[in-house]
């Protein structure tokens, strides 16, 4: 079965007035279960849209979304995915621990029951030390292995980030992009990933989807074939170098029709 | 845990720092009174054509010294009972009428603000009337409210005198909780209402966990100005209804003595900036207990 099934959706804001701007028209995309797939393109080409479409924060103008075999609504209130954006979105009046168990609060669990899973969340983001400290006390990293954290508790079967890594230091992100891949691996989580930068979506992804602005449309979509087990000896991998140039060529079409902003070419 | 130690320790120094500091400012203003009084010019004086410099004698400004020691001296001739507890007692008095205005008015205020920030048409219809309410002359609605009081009676409750005082106190202490509550309740960044919502949270969950949280850096200093709203109410509300056994009232009392005891009314002057003292100093140490796991940097 499908985790995500897309089919002719479109989005258009301010739907009839005169400002109106199609931020999609006529996505198709279908995402498989366990898949790792990254959405790229450059600014205002609607990939946090499309995420925030996935994820029923707002309604598609047309078209048909499934998630989980069921309706984008009902995913969402059956919180069948878990989220990240890329500011980590901590409360800051909440313990780390505490931060965790928000999402299993609202669902109703009880206090041991919470408390054992956020545990078990602090340790496979390896911050079991830190549960009664507060955000502020940590650094960004942390923080935003806490929020992946938090997206994680309810063990959803989907994880939709909106580039969680895009406010960290490059070390720091090729560590967390590890952590990621090595997290999703023993979950078998279906992620779909927004991305400014081609290394990073090539890095984490099986697909990579090319998207072009004005409107929001799908140009091309990258199959990333890396052999084996991905870990930092991937970024000298020959099959990695393909899978940047193959994505840069797809965004460099992109650049003929439209300004390319925002893209981070390292 | 040693840094933990020794950064205790340095807000111990720091408090005591402070008192202190508390301390010489008050004997600074006691200090610059007595120059004034010396150098100061005796039925006052003009700048420019201006009478500007208040006069200096006894009458208008007694020494430091004699207000203080008026305070171990009786309330009035032949009287046992000293000044002090007098005054004490007022203060005592208005304290509790202006807690009980205070959590009236907190309270109402924390409930506008919700009912604002939970119906946009809420905020355009009550806000402009809120606004509106605080530029009435508290003096005006004095007497009106305790008419009003005065007609209530609800299954064998009346209404006591000192409920006017109190709520005329909540009625100036109401305004800056429910236009600060109103403002922390709208400051959530939308990236965590967007999380609540991914969680499928109702309105009042996200109220809960994310709204008001977000809102105490707002409210905290809003309770602070209610606190002292409050005194203020109740102090004014005392004179202009007559209510007996208050700081407010001793004032009034004491000021028409102004010429033969001119020290008296500053006892009584001086129990209400207790009073106001008092007041923050309790909001204080509820602002202490709920910012107390916030970043430093957000409570300054």
């Amino acid at each position: 079965m499908s985790a995500v099934e897309i089919t002719n959706i479109s989005k258009a804001f301010n739907l009839g007035s005169s400002n109106q701007v199609d931020a999609l028209t006529d996505i198709n995309l279908s995402i498989a279960s366990g898949e790792f797939v990254s959405l790229i393109g450059p600014s205002g080409c609607g990939k946090s849209t499309l995420l925030r479409l996935i994820a029923n924060l707002i309604e598609p103008t047309s078209g048909n979304l499934v998630v989980n075999g069921k309706s984008a609504k009902q995913a969402r209130l059956d919180q069948d995915y878990g989220m990240a954006f890329q500011q980590s979105g901590l409360f800051e009046w909440r313990t780390v621990a505490k931060n965790i168990e928000l999402p299993l609060e609202l669902k109703g669990w009880d206090k041991a029951k919470r408390q054992e899973r956020a545990l078990e969340m602090l340790e496979l983001v390896k911050l079991s030390d830190f549960a009664n400290h507060y955000p502020w006390q940590l650094s960004g990293g942390m923080q935003q292995r806490v929020a992946i954290a938090r997206a994680l508790a309810v063990h959803p079967s989907l994880l939709l980030m909106d580039e969680p890594f895009g406010a960290l230091d490059e070390m720091t992100r090729e560590h967390m992009q590890s952590e990621l891949l090595s997290i999703c691996r023993a979950s078998g989580t279906t992620v779909v990933f927004v991305t400014h930068s081609i290394p990073e979506a090539v890095y984490l992804s099986n697909r990579v989807v090319v998207m072009s602005p004005r409107p929001g449309r799908v140009t091309e979509i990258v199959d990333v074939s890396i052999e084996g087990e991905r870990n930092d000896a991937t970024r000298d991998n020959a099959a990695f170098f393909k899978g940047i140039t193959a994505v840069r060529e797809a965004l460099r079409g992109v650049e003929m029709s439209d300004h390319v902003r925002g893209i981070e070419d390292r | 845990m040693t840094t933990e130690t020794t950064m205790k320790k340095s807000e111990a120094t720091r408090r005591v720092r402070r008192a202190l500091l508390f301390v010489l400012s008050l004997l600074l203003v006691a200090g610059v009174w007595e120059i004034y009084k010396t150098v100061g010019p005796e039925a006052g004086g003009k700048i420019f054509g201006w009478k500007l410099l208040p006069r200096s004698n006894n009458h208008a400004m007694p020494h430091v010294w004699d207000m203080l020691t008026r305070y171990s001296r009786p309330e009035l001739r032949g009287s046992d009972r000293k000044i002090w507890s007098v005054v004490l007692a007022g203060a005592w008095f208005s304290f509790r009428l202006a807690l009980v205005g205070f959590a009236i008015g907190a309270t109402l205020g924390l409930g506008l603000s919700i009912l604002m920030a939970r119906f946009k048409i809420a905020e355009r219809g009550i806000l402009p009337y809120l606004v509106v309410s605080q530029t009435v002359p508290l003096i005006a609605l004095a007497p009106l409210v305790v008419s009003w009081g005065g007609k209530l009676h609800i299954a064998g409750w009346t209404w006591p005198r000192w409920m006017s005082a109190a709520v005329l106190g909540a009625f100036l202490a109401f305004f800056p909780v429910a236009v600060g509550a109103l403002k922390g309740l709208t400051s959530a960044p939308s990236a965590s209402l967007e999380l609540m919502d991914s969680y499928a949270a109702s309105w009042w969950q996200t109220l809960r966990k994310l709204r008001f949280p977000a809102a105490i850096p707002f409210i905290v200093p809003s309770l602070k100005l209610a606190a002292s709203a409050s005194v203020i109410g109740v102090v004014v509300a005392e004179i202009s209804t007559g209510l007996k056994g208050g700081i407010g009232r001793l004032i009034i009392e004491y000021a028409r003595e102004a010429t033969s005891d001119p020290a008296k009314v500053f006892t009584a002057v001086f129990g209400a900036a207790v009073l106001g003292l008092a007041m923050s100093g309790f909001v204080t140490l509820a602002d202490m207990y709920m910012m107390r796991n916030r970043p430093k940097e957000a409570s300054a």
